[in-house]
Parts: C-alpha cells; sequence; structure tokens
C-alpha cells in the first residue's frame, strides 16, 4: 500500500504570536513547525504503515521554499520512508487552487492508494487544498477525520467523519483523499535513529518541469483570487485593567460598568 | 468565459435532516444587502435534499426570491460527491456572479470541492462581504482597467492576527463561505413566496461516491451558543467540570444568558464541544461576554473579539485576555463570580 501524506511547514503560532515595533506580524522571528493538523495525517500514515511495515511505503510531500526540507526531514525521522519537495519560483504566490492544482500535477506522476492531508493549515485556515486536490485528481474526498482504518484485501477506507452535531462512518474505495483532524490522534516524537536515518534518506527534488499541470494553472497568474489589500490587524484598543484589594470591590466595579452599559 | 453571462446572488441553503440550517437565513440577509448593490437584484437559494421542497417557502420569508431545489433520493444525507454535482450543475445553468455558502463542516468540504470542479476562486471563512472596485484605487495610466461591482471578501488569518480582502475579478461566480454567527438575517416576511424552480441531474453512482455506513447524531446541549445574548465563558482557570455551576448561576442572572467554554474545557472532557468558543469552535458576538479563567490565547479571541463588552477575570495580570478585554479584572474568580451573581440577582429584584 502507498500512502502519500502532504505537509505545510508553518509560522508556530502556540508560543505567542510576535509583532514588529510598527505593529506588523514578525514571521521572522516565530519558529516553523509541522501544521499540526498535517502531522496527524503523518501519525495516521504511520500507524498503518505499523500494521504491516514491509508492504506498506509511506511518501511525505510538501510544496514551498527550498527550507521546508526541515518538514520532510522530521518527517522521515518520524518514520516516513520517503521524501517529495516541490519548489520552484514560478509556483510563488499562489492561492489555493493555484496550490492544489500543483500538488496534484505531482501526484499525477506519483503512485498512491491513500492521500492524506491535514483539515487546515494554522496561518491561512482555508481547509481548501485537501478537497481541492481530491476534485483535480478525479478520487473521492473524505475531509474532518477523526478515525481512520484501511482495509487492504478490499481496497477501503473507512473514516469517523465529524460534522457539527453528528458524525458519519464512511467507507470509500481507494485510492481516496482524506483531512485529518488533530483530533486524529497524539502524532509519535522522533526517535534519535529515526533523526539519524532521516539525513541519510534522500528527498527528492522536483521543480515545475517534473509537474503534470498547465501553465496557467500554477502560481500567481494560475491564482483566481486576488488579494485586494492585507494588513496586519491592529490590536483592539486596550481596554481597563483593575487589581481589585477585595472581591467586594471587584464586584463593585463590574456591576457599575453593568449599570453603565444598560445591561442591568 | 464570458463574466457579463453570470447574473444574481447565490446561497446555498444548508439543511440538515431536512431542517433549514440558521446559516442559510444569515447568508440570505446579507445576499439581500449585496444585491442591492448590483446591476441584477435577484437572490437565489439552492436547496439541496430529498423530499426538501416544502422548505422552500422558508427561505423566501427569509428573503429568497427563487429557490433553485435539487430533489433525489441519493440526496437525503450530506455526501461530497453527489451535492458537489448538484451544486456545480446549478452553477453552470443559472449562472450566478456571487455564491455563498455557509463555512459549515458541510460547506468547508462542499465549497472547495465545487470551486476546483467549474474553475474558479473560493476565499474561506469570510467575516465580512462588501460590492466595490477592484483594484481598490485605480492604477495610474490604468483608470479603465478597474473594476467595478466586484465581490470584496474579507477574511482573517493567522488565528486572526492579520486580515485580508480578497477579490476574484476574472472567474465567475465569486464564491465565498461565511462563518455562521457573522451575518444578520433579516426579520423573516411572513407569507412570502419565492419563484420555485427544480431542476433534474443524473446522481448515477460513480467511483467517488462514498457510503454511509453508521450516522451517529451526538447529544448536544438544548441552546446554541450564539444565540445567547449574554456569554459566560469559562476556562481551564475554572479548575474543573463541577466548578461550572458558579458560571451557570451567573448566566442565569441575564436573559439570553449562556454558559460556553474555551478549547482547553473541551478538551479536558468538562464540557461537549457545540459549547466551544473560537477558531475551532464558534464564532460568537454577544452583548456581553464574559471570559472567566480564560488565558485568551489567539484562537480563542478570533471566536470572540466581535462581543459589543468584553469582561475578563483572570488571576494573572499578565493573560493575553486582558489585551482584548474592556474591562479586566485581576483576582480570584471562585471568589468573584459567586458573589457578582448575588449583587446582580440583588438589583434585578430590586428593579422587579
Amino acid at each position: 500500500m502507498k500512502i502519500v501524506v502532504c505537509v505545510k511547514q508553518v509560522p508556530d503560532t502556540k508560543g505567542g504570536v510576535k509583532f514588529k515595533p510598527d505593529g506588523t506580524l514578525d514571521r521572522a522571528a516565530m519558529l516553523a513547525i509541522m501544521n499540526p493538523d498535517d502531522k496527524a495525517g503523518l501519525e495516521a500514515a504511520l500507524r498503518i504503515k505499523d500494521e504491516d511495515p514491509d508492504n506498506t511505503e509511506v511518501t511525505v510531500v510538501t510544496m514551498g521554499l527550498p527550507k521546508a526540507d526541515a518538514v520532510l526531514r522530521e518527517a522521515l525521522a518520524m518514520g516516513a520512508d520517503k521524501g517529495l519537495l516541490i519548489t520552484d519560483r514560478v509556483l510563488g504566490g499562489a492561492d489555493t487552487w493555484a496550490t492544489s492544482s500543483t500538488i496534484a500535477g505531482a501526484l499525477k506522476n506519483m503512485e498512491y492508494d491513500l492521500i492524506i492531508t491535514g483539515r487546515q493549515a494554522i496561518d491561512g485556515d482555508t481547509a481548501q487544498v485537501g478537497p481541492q486536490i481530491s476534485e483535480h485528481l478525479g478520487i473521492p474526498v473524505i475531509s474532518y477525520a477523526e478515525e481512520l482504518s484501511v482495509d487492504r484485501e478490499a481496497k477501503t477506507v473507512t473514516v469517523k467523519r465529524q460534522f457539527d452535531d453528528r458524525y458519519h462512518i464512511l467507507k470509500a474505495k481507494l485510492p481516496c483523499l482524506v483531512t485529518a483532524l488533530s483530533e486524529l490522534n497524539d502524532p509519535r516524537y522522533m526517535t534519535p535513529g529515526g533523526i539519524f536515518d532521516a539525513f541519510q534518506k534522500e528527498v527528492t527534488v522536483w521543480g515545475r518541469d517534473k509537474l503534470d499541470v498547465a501553465d496557467e494553472n500554477i502560481g500567481l497568474k494560475g491564482s483566481p483570487t486576488v488579494i485586494a489589500k492585507a494588513s496586519d490587524k491592529v490590536a483592539k484598543g486596550k481596554g481597563e485593567v483593575v487589581t481589585p484589594e477585595t472581591p467586594q470591590e471587584a464586584v463593585d466595579y463590574i456591576a457599575g460598568k453593568l449599570k453603565e452599559k444598560h445591561v442591568i | 468565459m464570458g463574466l457579463e453571462e453570470y447574473k444574481g446572488v447565490c446561497i446555498f441553503a444548508q439543511q440538515v435532516d431536512n431542517k433549514i440550517s440558521n446559516i442559510a437565513f444569515e447568508l440570505l440577509g446579507k445576499a439581500r444587502d449585496l444585491a442591492n448593490d448590483l446591476d441584477n437584484k435577484q437572490v437565489s437559494a439552492v436547496l439541496i435534499g430529498s423530499d426538501v421542497v416544502g422548505l422552500a417557502d422558508e427561505l423566501a420569508e427569509y428573503g429568497a426570491d427563487r429557490v433553485i431545489v435539487v430533489d433525489d433520493p441519493a440526496l437525503k444525507e450530506y455526501r461530497t460527491e453527489p451535492y458537489a454535482h448538484a451544486l456545480a450543475s446549478v452553477i453552470n445553468e443559472f449562472k450566478p456572479e456571487i455564491m455563498l455558502v455557509g463555512a459549515t463542516a458541510i460547506g468547508r468540504d462542499l465549497g472547495p470541492r465545487v470551486s476546483a470542479r467549474i474553475h474558479t476562486g473560493l476565499t474561506a471563512d469570510c467575516t465580512q462581504l462588501d460590492i466595490g472596485d477592484f483594484p481598490l484605487q485605480p492604477l495610474p495610466g490604468k483608470e479603465d482597467e478597474q473594476k467595478h461591482k466586484q465581490l470584496l471578501m474579507t477574511r482573517p488569518a493567522f488565528g486572526g492576527n492579520t486580515i485580508a480582502t480578497i477579490a476574484c475579478p476574472d472567474f465567475r461566480p465569486q464564491m465565498a463561505t461565511v462563518r455562521p454567527g457573522v451575518m444578520q438575517k433579516i426579520a423573516p416576511n411572513k407569507g412570502a413566496k419565492a419563484e420555485v424552480v427544480c431542476p433534474k441531474y443524473d446522481f448515477t453512482e460513480n467511483a467517488c461516491y462514498v457510503t454511509i455506513e453508521k450516522i451517529v447524531k451526538e447529544v448536544s446541549s438544548v441552546a446554541n451558543i450564539q444565540d445567547a445574548k449574554v456569554l459566560v465563558s469559562g476556562g481551564r482557570g475554572i479548575g474543573g467540570p463541577e466548578n461550572f455551576k458558579i458560571l451557570e448561576d451567573l448566566a442565569a442572572c441575564f436573559k439570553g444568558g449562556m454558559v460556553s467554554c474555551s478549547r482547553a474545557v473541551v478538551d479536558s472532557g468538562w464540557k461537549p464541544k457545540d459549547m466551544q468558543v473560537g477558531q475551532t469552535g464558534k464564532t460568537v458576538r454577544p452583548h456581553v461576554y464574559f471570559a472567566i479563567g480564560i488565558s485568551g490565547a489567539i484562537q480563542h479571541v478570533a471566536g470572540m473579539e466581535e462581543s459589543d463588552i468584553i469582561i475578563a477575570i483572570n488571576k494573572d495580570e499578565n493573560a493575553p485576555i486582558f489585551d482584548v478585554a474592556d474591562y479586566g479584572i485581576v483576582g480570584d474568580l471562585n471568589k468573584i463570580v459567586p458573589e457578582l451573581t448575588k449583587k446582580i440577582q440583588e438589583e434585578n429584584a430590586a428593579k422587579a
């Protein structure tokens, strides 16, 4: 069974977001990490591999700048078999449509039974690239996976698919694309041996010429959506913060404000 | 693509168990606004399901001029492929210039699949939609290249730390998903009727159809926190599930008061997911939001910062929640909250 996991390198927002003195976001000051939903997707793939290691191959794919090699090395250290970095200047500035057609263009030149992506990345939060890749490839998609298992004989995948007030247990024929929620599992850590291996293993690098996609569907030019205006949000004007001596003083303060605003 | 062939505003009227989701009415409210700024002012709702034609009147009452109903037994439960086929077919046949979809667990799957199929742009999780010019300012010497009456889609990214306004000038329809709870529905116009059209499409199963093996409805708390006028929201600082009692007591003092919580509370298993506010929970904008024992991670703030009045109680004076609170109180919630409840009960009693 061949599993491809798509991952994205994103700035870490967990340790707090860093701002420059002028109030704009300081991306360079934040650590670059593997997107959490993608990591859960990778863990799901590795668990399928654990069931039958000799007959399962996990390939990790990312698209980005050359430095995105780091997330592929991390994935290899966790236990993935192969890494593929899609990088080319002509691919820059892509929206979700162009990104998904580019990644689909790489997948068309690869073998896969199951493709796993994260539901969404913590920088863009769109949740669009996974379903869009599946459409470009003409294969079924199951989004928001909370649990996942494959039947190698029957060539099917069974997924617990989360909705707002329910879940569905869905079964799809392979090949299929599944988008993973970080609730799916707790990803394993890299092992020392794995880290050593990660730097022995080869990461394949593909430029634009290796992709099965038309020029009008990649990069900035292939993006139907265009940014009209972007700004780092100006933090809301800070309100009052008080440190009352007693609970009663705190209560009087809050009640006073609620009366002032005609809430009570 | 003949862009001028595309006319009017269309919304995806999500229904689950043949009950229209609130987001459909919110989208209709916004669609009406947008259509008023366009040459073609028709607002259409796309209703997809099995035996759903009877729901058309309700959509008319909330502002739909026309309801396009795709009714087929294959559409009884949401599945990506037949729903994507239905919506893409409607778009190809009726050619709306704007297509709005709710950013729900259904819409965020359906929207991207359809946008990829019909080759147009999709802007996710919008919080603001306007009709305007693109580029916003004409480029010097290229004044005649500026396009008018474009959909300008504004969305937060990066956990709410950046905002971008996005246009889709060369493809139609201009598609957006919109977060529930953000747009305002109109007061229903009782007895209003819409034109109802029922196109037929082919739903023969293919390899992209998945099989539903089981459907499990999760018990949800009766009320929706997005409808609350006052939200008393608890975080990890509450200490445990039993201590939510003091928040419930405070919420009960207000008309339309409810209890909600942060992600940490859901992750700890203290409260169900439908009570969660934030990026991966619900977006709320009550009149008053009490953030109690909530540190204020950006993912949480993204879901509540539009509240009219934010009151935070936290023992840590450096908690980031104080950066967004209108009124911040550094102190012990266990002492302050019960006293506050008592005080407001007294005030209410005095008024009664």
